[in-house]
């Protein structure tokens, strides 16, 4: 009750300061003019009153004055803003800004100006601008006071509140008062009702005003900021996690990506296909072409770059593996050993190809605008080509696995991997259904090219970093197992994501790298293992 | 425990109680219990799936199972026990496909199965004694491959390393042996006289015959267990399970 | 016991290869330091070094060879081994500088000196002492063999599975030894050696002798492994390749014969390391890259796998051709390298030597197939049992 009738009493008091100093105040033109002879605490004194004014027209000369280009004319002691012009000084009117003559320097004295009459300048003009008529000003002027809160503002901006009308600048002067109540003389009970409007706020910026505001702060109080900012804190360590999830779900995406063609290649037919790398760093070359061909020929075309890019690699990729199962692979079936080092040797030739073709150095892959930027999502920022990647291989996933389900061709790759002489006597011509199958996988690690080219450098080499932890997610998912594939992506990109801040990008790959190798031990067929006599022969 | 089951029965070399296994729901032995006694030769038949091939897994420890008790001897858990143990316990176990090592020669693939010391180092510095010699020479004699003892084994013929195969356990000297159709891709002089190897080895040893081939079964002339859809159906002798209705309809057919 | 695994080592192509190298091992260092630089016989000094370190690999590839040959372990992790060893020898190297280090340093090599350390690390004490870092060149690799053989082997990991974690394994290894506080050096790794026991590794007469080791070393190595492969152990080793679950039911411990094996092979490959080392003058991360182990594999398959002498022979022939191409046309030699490894696996799996006995054996096969066949006829009794007819 008494806390109320004090805190109605300082409210009328407060309002009453402001309709004084206005009713009070001098004409913003002579208060310049004390400026010119006024020694420092003078000096806060009448930026104060020329703050409260609330009279817009002040804003650059108080600017001019923080910079240190407000002089004084020695002559009448009128105070002008001025700039530099040879060896005059160019005179301007402190309010109406309009030129008024030169001057030389030598009959001019500049207005002293030292750290703590700028941080008075600051939240002054953070102050009037609070009475903006264009609205993203006030809200700007709201939000300098919100970072920089101080008591003195306090009354222009609970004037300032009292006549917003717009909801959300107003939210924003709710906030900006509430944090400078905290570094005010009000009642604990306002400062108690101001902590948890800054602690509504949320973020590292409210942990910051609190932080600063609890030093002056009434002991009473320390609990109630305490608890504020271990709320706080703990929401940030909860978006915190979030955003970790979400940087692992998109480094799995990108490690979905890379294994998933070999999750049908290694995964459902058993080849040991150690170009799959070099299938990836060629459907990203084919971006490269595409881009360039876009660039020279059809540059408003750019934005659909990738969605050309997508098919083309597809296609070059697919042709390529159609060549090498038919030429190399289908000799070795059964001898998963050779297979490996047959491959490793055509990863060589095709790595070195690209190079004798395009150059050891990197190429420039361009990002469509519809990829770059970001947003905020909660207390997450996104960047597009994140989002897009995750997208994408999640649909490249889907698409797959529906292909496989229920397509025909599907049915008889299934049948194949399954009882391959049981396949042939029905009529299906495995070694074609071999072929395609190995040009599918080779082909959806060339889309997969495409979208890397966005988010790696685009060399010949770019295929050998993926291929390691290509067999790494596929074997840790289960071979032969599509859901494991997605499952190991995301699971491995994760919990690197989680080492990475404890230990470091590079040990925290290490600590992957030790990790699988145990589970491999521990479950050698991987998370979705098939169990039973058939795979055992 | 153990004791107890000796106690109210007779004694037996190899005792399954209630196993059961499945692999990913499918349920390949389904509370499966049998006796072999010592000295015995038992013939197994079923159709394919019966899990005929997955009990042999469970006896040597190549499969854990579910749940129940495989009991050696009346005391040992075998399903404690890892493929090695059990070798070394007196099991021997022949593949439904022949398994001899192809890039050795018939000599080498028996010398290797002697049942001597099988450690790393005993290995190392392992030298042919007069006695171990004797042994081999005996068993190529039984086995009919004498003349062709230093021929690869990949090279003989597939009855040949069928038979080179049961040498191998042979030369184990099992207190059992495990045959997992010996007989398939036989001809019929061939298929006769495994049967005749089999009745020889089985005098002094227990021996379980997994086979499809009734006519062999026949010329065993032993108790014959027949196994459907994981579990027993029925057992005693040929013409007594053949006759058995069950029988007919799951296994011969009418 | 060991005579008799030595006698039973040294058969007729194994006595040859070994009387090869102890020949080149006396004669290649005569030639560099016994005959005056303008004769016709004179080899120079760095033809000394590059032969000492084909040498080296020759030994890499038969460690491994003893593996993936006689074992059917196919590891594509051999490099890192070698890598250890090279390293625990570059760690006596660094130790043997001294005070000599552009910074001058008595106790800390220069990398740590630039990286502010103030002490050695634990694992860099002792490693002055020349038998003590020639002890971790064996414990190092072989501890490493023994803890990733017990898990895996123990598991049944086997076939492309265990290639790919092998593979796994250098490339953590590779990854952890570009990190500047591994301790290692990080990516320059360790270099700028000026003495070993004493003698300076520059001088003609040190790098003969180390030519001459790496011959000798060779030759034991290959005694040793000819030993393993002729013991009944060896022909055990030859079972797990071919047929392991009949090895399995035989009541052999397939682990444990692979641990022993993959152990052995791996502390032959650090002892090849460690040789290549001094001879090269520098050991870097790049030793652990897995497309290097790879290489191990194809000089191993060119030569023919499963015989000894192959890996040896395919060895030199590769590393002389890489020496060859990327000297004459740098660029045509991956390209040459590919479809060796193409080429191998398609048309020659067997390898040089490995065709060439198995022509010459089946020649033999063939006349004893025709005698036994001679010998049938002639005595049809030979079939005891008659009662079958």
């Amino acid at each position: 009750m008494l806390h109320q009738f004090f805190r109605l009493i300082l409210t009328v008091f407060a309002v009453c300061a402001v309709s004084f100093t206005a009713a009070a105040q001098s004409d913003p033109k002579t208060l310049f003019n004390e400026l010119g002879k006024a020694d420092f605490k003078q000096a806060e004194v009448l930026i104060g009153q020329l703050a409260a004014s609330g009279d817009p027209r002040v804003v650059p000369a108080l600017e001019a004055f923080s910079e240190g280009d407000l002089y004084a004319r020695k002559s009448d002691g009128a105070v002008f803003i001025t700039k530099a012009s040879g060896a005059n000084l160019a005179l301007i009117d402190p309010l109406s800004g309009e030129t008024a003559g030169e001057a030389p320097k030598g009959a001019m004295n500049k207005l002293k100006i030292n750290n703590s009459l700028r941080r008075v300048i600051r939240s002054a003009l953070g102050g009037l601008t609070l009475l903006s008529p264009d609205r993203n000003v006030r809200l700007e002027a709201a939000d300098a006071v919100l970072r920089s809160p101080s008591a003195e503002n306090l009354d222009l901006v609970e004037a300032a509140l009292a006549k917003e009308t717009d909801r959300e600048v107003k939210a924003r002067m709710e906030e900006a008062r509430a944090a400078s109540v905290l570094s005010s003389d009000r009642s604990l009970d306002e400062k108690r009702a101001a902590i948890e409007t800054v602690a509504s706020l949320g973020g590292r910026g409210a942990v910051s005003i609190l932080m600063t505001a609890s030093g002056a702060l009434d002991p009473a109080l320390k609990p109630d900021v305490d608890r504020a900012i271990g709320k706080i804190e703990s929401t940030l360590a909860f978006w915190d996690m979030g955003q970790n999830i979400w940087y692992g779900v998109s480094l799995g995406s990108v490690l979905l990506l890379a294994a998933i063609g070999l999750a049908i290649t290694f995964g459902v037919m058993g080849i040991i296909n150690m170009a799959h790398g070099e299938m990836v760093m060629i459907g990203a070359y084919a971006t490269f072409m595409v881009q360039e061909v876009i660039r020279t020929s059809a540059p408003h075309l750019f934005d659909w770059s990738l969605a050309i890019a997508v098919p083309v690699a597809f296609l070059i990729t697919g042709a390529i593996g159609l060549v090498i199962e038919r030429g190399v692979i289908r000799f070795l079936y059964g001898r998963p050993l050779e297979t490996l080092l047959a491959t490793w040797g055509i990863s060589l030739i095709l790595q070195q190809l690209i190079r004798t073709i395009f150059g050891p150095t990197n190429r420039e892959v361009g990002n469509p605008s519809w990829m770059s930027g970001s947003f905020p999502l909660g207390g997450l920022s996104i960047t597009w080509n994140r989002l897009w990647i995750v997208a994408f291989s999640l649909s490249i996933f889907f698409g797959l696995l529906l292909l496989m389900k229920r397509s025909a061709f599907g049915l008889q790759m299934r049948a194949v991997t399954q009882n391959r002489r049981m396949a042939s006597s029905m009529g299906i011509r495995t070694a074609w259904v071999d072929a395609f199958t190995f040009a599918l996988g080779s082909g959806i690690a060339g889309i997969a090219g495409v979208a890397l080219s966005q988010i790696d450098n685009v060399s010949p080499n770019l295929g050998q970093s993926y291929i390691i932890d290509s067999f790494m997610v596929v074997v840790f998912g289960g071979v032969g197992n599509l859901w494991g594939t997605l499952v190991g992506a995301l699971s491995l990109g994760v919990l690197n994501k989680f080492l990475e801040p404890s230990v470091g990008a590079v040990l925290g790959k290490i600590l992957v790298l030790v990790l699988i190798i145990l589970f491999i031990q521990k479950r050698p067929r991987g998370l979705f293992a098939l169990k039973g006599r058939a795979i055992e022969a | 425990m153990n004791q107890l089951v000796s106690e109210t029965r007779p004694p037996s070399l190899l005792y399954l109680d209630g196993v059961s296994v499945s692999f990913d729901g499918f349920k390949a032995l389904n509370s499966l219990s049998f006796v072999v006694e010592p000295g015995e030769l038992r013939a197994i038949i079923g159709p394919n799936g019966a899990g005929k091939t997955t009990m042999m897994d469970i006896i040597t420890g190549k499969t854990r199972p579910d749940s129940g008790r495989v009991l050696f001897e009346d005391t040992i858990d075998l399903t404690r026990k890892d493929e090695a143990d059990i070798a070394q316990l007196g099991i021997g176990r022949k593949f439904q496909k022949p398994t001899v090592f192809e890039s050795h020669t018939v000599w080498d693939n028996l010398e290797l199965a002697l049942n001597r010391k099988r450690g790393v180092f005993a290995t190392l510095f392992y030298r042919l004694t007069s006695e171990d010699k004797a042994r081999i020479e005996e068993i190529m004699t039984t086995i009919r491959l004498t003349h062709r003892r230093d021929e690869l084994a990949a090279n003989l013929s597939h009855g040949q390393k069928q038979w080179l195969e049961i040498g191998m356990l042979l030369a184990q000297e099992p207190k059992l042996l495990l045959v997992d159709e010996p007989v398939a891709g036989m001809t019929d002089a061939e298929t006769a006289e495994t049967a005749i190897l089999l009745r020889e080895i089985a005098k002094t040893r227990s021996v379980v015959v997994v086979e499809h081939d009734m006519g062999f079964i026949r010329d065993l002339g032993v108790k014959v267990t027949c196994l459907a859809e994981g579990s027993v159906l029925a057992e005693g002798s040929i013409d007594f399970v053949s006759s058995d209705p069950k029988v007919i309809e799951n296994y011969l057919g009418r | 016991m060991i005579t008799s695994f030595i006698l039973r080592a040294l058969e007729g192509r194994i006595i040859v290869a070994v009387a090869v190298l102890l020949a080149v091992a006396v004669l290649v260092p005569a030639a560099n330091l016994l005959t005056p630089p303008d004769s016709a016989l004179h080899i120079p000094t760095y033809a000394v070094s590059l032969m000492g370190k084909y040498l080296c690999y020759a030994l890499l590839a038969l460690a491994l060879d003893l593996v993936w040959g006689y074992c059917g372990i196919l590891s594509l992790g051999h490099g890192a081994f070698f890598a250890l060893g090279g390293y625990a020898m570059g760690m006596y190297l660094m130790r043997q500088i001294g005070s000599r280090g552009v910074y001058g340093n008595p106790e800390l090599p220069d990398f740590m000196v630039f990286l502010n350390w103030k002490e050695l690390p634990w694992f860099w004490h002792g490693m002055d002492m020349f038998w003590f870092a020639m002890l971790m060149v064996l414990v190092v690799p072989g501890l490493l063999a023994f803890i990733f053989g017990w898990f895996a082997f123990r598991s049944r990991v086997n076939g492309v599975y265990l290639s790919i974690i092998t593979q796994a394994m250098t490339y953590a290894l590779l990854l952890a030894f570009f990190r500047n506080d591994m301790g290692f050096g990080g990516n320059n790794g360790l270099t700028d050696y000026k003495e070993i026991l004493g003698f300076s590794v520059q001088a003609d007469g040190t790098r003969a002798v180390l030519f001459a080791l790496s011959a000798i070393m060779l030759s034991l190595c290959l005694i040793i492994s000819s030993g393993i492969v002729r013991s009944k152990f060896g022909k055990v080793l030859v079972g797990v390749r071919d047929a392991e679950s009949r090895v399995r039911f035989l009541g052999f411990r397939v682990e444990n014969i692979k641990l022993f094996t993959f152990v052995v092979s791996a502390m032959m490959a650090g002892i090849a390391g460690a040789l290549f080392v001094p001879q090269v003058g520098i050991i870097n991360p790049g030793e652990f890259a897995p497309a290097n182990s790879i290489e191990v594999v194809v000089w191993t398959a060119v030569g023919g796998r499963g015989t000894l002498i192959g890996p040896i022979i395919g060895a030199i022939l590769v590393n002389g051709g890489k020496s060859f191409f990327t000297g004459a046309f740098p660029e045509a030699w991956l390209y040459a390298l590919g479809a060796l490894f193409i080429g191998v696996t398609l048309f020659l799996p067997k390898g040089i030597v490995g065709t060439i006995q198995a022509r010459t054996s089946g020649r033999r096969a063939m006349k004893a197939a025709v005698e036994a066949e001679k010998g049938r006829t002639e005595t049809p009794a030979a079939t005891p049992i008659q009662a079958a007819e």
